[in-house]
């Protein structure tokens, strides 16, 4: 806009900057109260009124990872000297470690769906990215006959509501067994990534000149040389910030999930839900498993604010 | 079909058609597995929910599907709480994508001057839009709560109920829509505002039109186009949503038809019905995607 002289306009855009402010505080407020949460005590969690200034612990972070049960009465005094620093907090939230036979610790539900979180994220993700670049590169490059209705017919794909798509897929699925198994949601990720990946990937490769490959193969290239030694490198941020939308949206999703998966390649985003159940859920629990699920895409958000309108224009609008 | 189509046709431009591969293999080798992908996963099961959409099969007996012709399609276009579910998920839509309109081009507007920590704002701004759909919806239930909840104590509404009363569950949920998704609009309103030619704004001083003015014959006309784009996303997006409302409430006040068709297929387990109801559901996406896709081609030519 045009820059600031008079008095009054200048007062103006002191209100403008305290109420983005405000907004930007409004906005952070949930995800710093979940946060705030899952450093509670359990007995500050679900206090009327909220509990705001507490000291923050970490025991939320161990049980979530433990299987605990109740105890009927406290530790005996030797019990609670030799357990280990983090089996004294479990302690101290009137809980103990559930142990198996040979007192190893057991695990909790969770740290398995966080890796079946992350082994389907990033194998969708390197499967939908590559054949979404080779894909980009067809269409940029190379005169195909319907061009414009084949990109629509891929777009539209990505459109489909899951829920519809996922009836047939669940009966399918459990025709072949690819029910409740890790490449079951793999092969759906990938496919819904896939349209997005080729649409994105497609501007970011429309925008390297041709001619570098053209001087390519005048240099006696072949066409996959030059694809491989030229194009590749010069869409490499294009390709990572691609793959990043592809984790982040398959890191996310939840209806696919919930109806394909109920326990060995069930994901984050259905088990951390149904956590809350029956009873009186742990909150402090649940926040502290909700922040570590959301963390990455925290990160990833800020290494992608550059891309960000991009990627959620599908490549259409471009800075 | 598609892939015989793409092989006929020629390519005259294979300048290295005598060294390795020619163009038009490569050009093959790169686009059909993708195709055939996507017909695999989205054609075809599309296909076969067509045929059970004509028939009363349920996939949780072993009982064989029988053909039933149209009475599926019949049966709920003449249903009334189908339709009320339709009513919900437009009401739903209208009041979730005004909320992300109005707050995220406000807040684009407000943006759109030279601010400190202008692009730090802005990227904490957007945190929302790109967390979990799922979780974000689990924890704002903390923050419904009516006794412990962070958001009648913030407001001094004392216990008051947020998702177990009828009337206010579906605001409830579009209230957390709007916190997710008027960052999206927002960002591309600001493209749209950063794109405005400022010697425009200097003319219009000049000239000593109003700010009203301005905005209405300026700033409005020339975003207009990139901020159709949010809103025609926002609203087929909010017509598909299932994510927050089913894990915010069970109210039938909130259950949009996602929520309806989920049910339907997979806790009643009316398979050969719910395959139907998809197709009803189907038809209205792809006619909304249409649009969508006419603007995003109009906004890229310009």
């Amino acid at each position: 806009m045009a820059a600031v002289r008079t008095p009054s306009e200048k007062a103006l855009n002191r209100l403008a900057i305290a109420a983005v402010i405000v907004i930007t505080l409004i906005f952070l407020a949930p995800i710093y109260w979940i946060t705030a949460t899952a450093f509670k005590p359990r007995n500050l969690a679900t206090t009327a009124p909220p509990t705001i200034v507490f000291q923050p612990e970490i025991s939320p972070f161990v049980k979530l990872f433990t299987k605990r049960s109740q105890l009927r009465e406290p530790p005996s005094a030797e019990v609670y000297a030799a357990a280990p620093w983090w089996e004294r907090m479990v302690f101290d939230g009137g809980e103990k470690v559930v142990r198996d036979g040979k007192g190893q610790v057991q695990l909790s539900g969770y740290p398995s769906r966080f890796m079946n979180s992350l082994i389907i994220a990033i194998t969708s993700t390197i499967l939908a990215v590559s054949m979404g670049t080779l894909t980009a590169y067809g269409f940029s490059r190379f005169r195909v006959k319907g061009e414009a209705d084949l990109l629509f017919f891929i777009l539209s794909t990505r459109m489909l509501p899951p829920v519809v798509v996922a009836i047939p897929m669940f009966l399918m699925y459990r025709a072949v067994g690819l029910n409740d198994t890790h490449w079951g949601l793999i092969l759906l990720y990938t496919a819904f990534n896939l349209s997005f990946s080729v649409w994105l990937m497609k501007g970011f490769i429309d925008e390297i000149p041709k001619e570098y490959e053209e001087a390519a193969l005048v240099d006696g290239y072949t066409r996959m040389e030059a694809f491989f030694k030229i194009v590749l490198p010069e869409a490499a941020t294009g390709i990572a910030a691609t793959a990043v939308f592809c984790f982040i949206t398959a890191w996310n999703e939840y209806a696919f999930a919930l109806i394909m998966t109920n326990r060995r390649a069930q994901t984050a985003p259905p088990f951390i839900p149904s956590q809350v159940g029956s009873g009186l859920p742990d909150w402090t629990v649940i926040a502290a498993g909700t922040v570590l699920f959301l963390l990455p895409v925290a990160i990833f958000t800020f290494l992608l604010r550059n891309h960000l309108l991009r990627g959620m224009s599908f490549g259409a609008i471009r800075k | 079909m598609l892939a015989t189509a793409i092989m006929t046709s020629l390519n005259s431009q294979s300048r290295a058609a005598s060294r390795g591969m020619s163009d038009i293999k490569i050009r093959n080798l790169f686009i059909i597995p993708t195709i055939l992908f996507l017909i695999v996963f989205n054609i075809f099961p599309l296909i076969y929910s067509l045929g059970y959409s004509f028939t009363d099969f349920r996939a949780s007996t072993n009982a064989p599907a029988n053909f039933v012709g149209l009475q599926n399609y019949r049966e709920l276009l003449n249903d009334p709480f189908i339709w009320t579910n339709f009513a919900i998920t437009a009401k739903y839509v209208i009041v979730s994508v005004t909320g992300q309109v109005l707050v995220g081009f406000g807040t684009a507007m407000l943006l759109n001057r030279d601010i400190p920590f202008k692009g730090l704002l802005t990227t904490l701004l957007l945190l929302p839009m790109m967390l979990s759909m799922a979780v974000v919806g689990l924890f704002w239930k903390l923050l419904y709560d009516p006794s412990f909840g962070i958001i009648n104590y913030a407001l001094g509404l004392g216990s008051f109920e947020w998702l177990s009363n009828p009337q206010m569950a579906l605001y409830a949920v579009a209230i957390t829509d709007i916190w997710m998704w008027s960052p999206f609009v927002m960002l591309l309103s600001l493209a749209g505002l950063s794109a405005v030619p400022k010697h425009l704004y200097e003319a219009a001083a000049i000239d000593r039109a109003g700010p009203f003015y301005t905005f209405f014959r300026i700033t409005l006309p020339l975003v207009a186009p990139i901020l159709m784009i949010a809103i025609i996303f926002r609203t087929m997006e909010a017509f598909k949503t299932f994510d927050i409302a089913y894990i915010l409430t069970s109210q039938p006040t909130t259950e949009v038809i996602s929520i309806r068709l989920y049910k339907m297929a997979f806790q009643e387990w009316q398979t050969g019905r719910s395959c139907a109801l998809a197709y009803i559901v189907l038809v209205m996406v792809l006619a909304i995607t249409n649009i969508y896709v006419k603007y995003l081609n109009k906004v890229k030519e310009r």
